[in-house]
């Protein structure tokens, strides 16, 4: 059942980046150029598509808190860990930079590949690239600090 | 209100539903990034072998299937689509590869941190958002006036 769910959730998930058009990075982009607002034509969508997505998510969130287990088997996630540390600056920042020079984020450039054509293929072959480095420098650290 | 926002709310609810149904249903934060991440990791690694292990592979790689479906979805029930992508091939290497490496060393993306944790109002996710808006909004405007 599991496995199922999965599916049905990718399939809605990216049907709902598809909807709001926040799989187009133009749309995206219009939201994060800000030089826009004195000359009036800043698109503001993404904090719409924001606010419907956090406050079903924070509805979930609240169904969830009282529950030990899944529906569908499994723990639920435990409380968010409170420290903010450098690898979580640092990494959201280069992930900025990469957002802002595309506007592609990583469920928005899924949901956009079977339409968006060769450059989205590209964004996300060096995408999958830049994880898989990551994995290995990663493991690198781990072992020298051991 | 215009047309678009109202897509973007409709869009967003669906997208929060997504995430709300896998936590839910599952215990499992829909972040992309992550879900794309842990898979690339067993790939290189070997795929694990335990039960729960080979239950989380196979969830994300159907997690992924689904969202990589989901324009067939969207343009069977009407939808019309036209993904713009302004950034040149070198450019787009560069933001995958950040984009990539940054949201795992971030732990997480607009869809974890943004969409699942900020709802939760995890400090991490929150400060997350903050500054990978900050600076993809920051590139954005450097783009256009240089």
């Amino acid at each position: 059942m599991r496995r199922v769910l999965a599916f049905v959730v990718g399939l809605a998930f990216g049907l709902g980046l598809l909807v709001s058009d926040m799989a187009n990075p133009a749309r995206v982009l219009a939201f994060l150029d800000v030089l826009a607002i004195p000359a009036g034509t800043w698109d503001p969508t993404l904090m719409f598509v924001m606010a419907g997505a956090m406050s079903v998510s924070a509805a979930a969130w609240l169904l969830a808190r009282p529950r030990r287990a899944a529906v569908f088997g499994g723990a639920m996630p435990g409380p968010a860990r409170p420290q903010i540390d450098a690898r979580l600056v640092g990494g959201s920042a280069l992930f900025g930079i990469g957002w802002g020079l595309s506007g592609i984020c990583p469920g928005g450039g899924l949901a956009a590949l079977a339409i968006g054509g060769a450059p989205v293929a590209v964004f996300l072959a060096a995408m999958v690239a830049g994880m898989a480095l990551f994995a290995l420098v990663d493991r690198r650290f781990a072992q020298a600090r051991a | 209100m215009n047309p678009d926002w109202i897509l973007g709310l409709l869009g967003g609810a669906l997208i929060g539903a997504a995430s709300g149904l896998l936590l839910l249903g599952s215990g499992r934060i829909a972040g992309i990034s992550g879900i794309a991440g842990g898979l690339i990791e067993d790939l290189m690694r070997g795929l694990p072998g335990g039960r729960a292990g080979r239950l989380l592979t196979a969830e994300n790689a159907l997690f992924l299937l689904g969202m990589i479906l989901a324009p067939a979805l969207y343009l069977g029930l009407g939808g019309v689509k036209e993904i713009v992508v302004e950034a040149d091939a070198p450019t787009l290497i560069v933001a995958g590869l950040l984009v990539g490496f940054g949201a795992r060393l971030g732990s997480g993306c607009t869809s974890g941190h943004g969409v699942c944790g900020a709802a939760r109002l995890s400090r991490r996710s929150l400060t997350a958002m903050g500054v990978f808006m900050g600076a993809a909004i920051a590139t954005v405007a450097l783009g256009r006036l240089l």
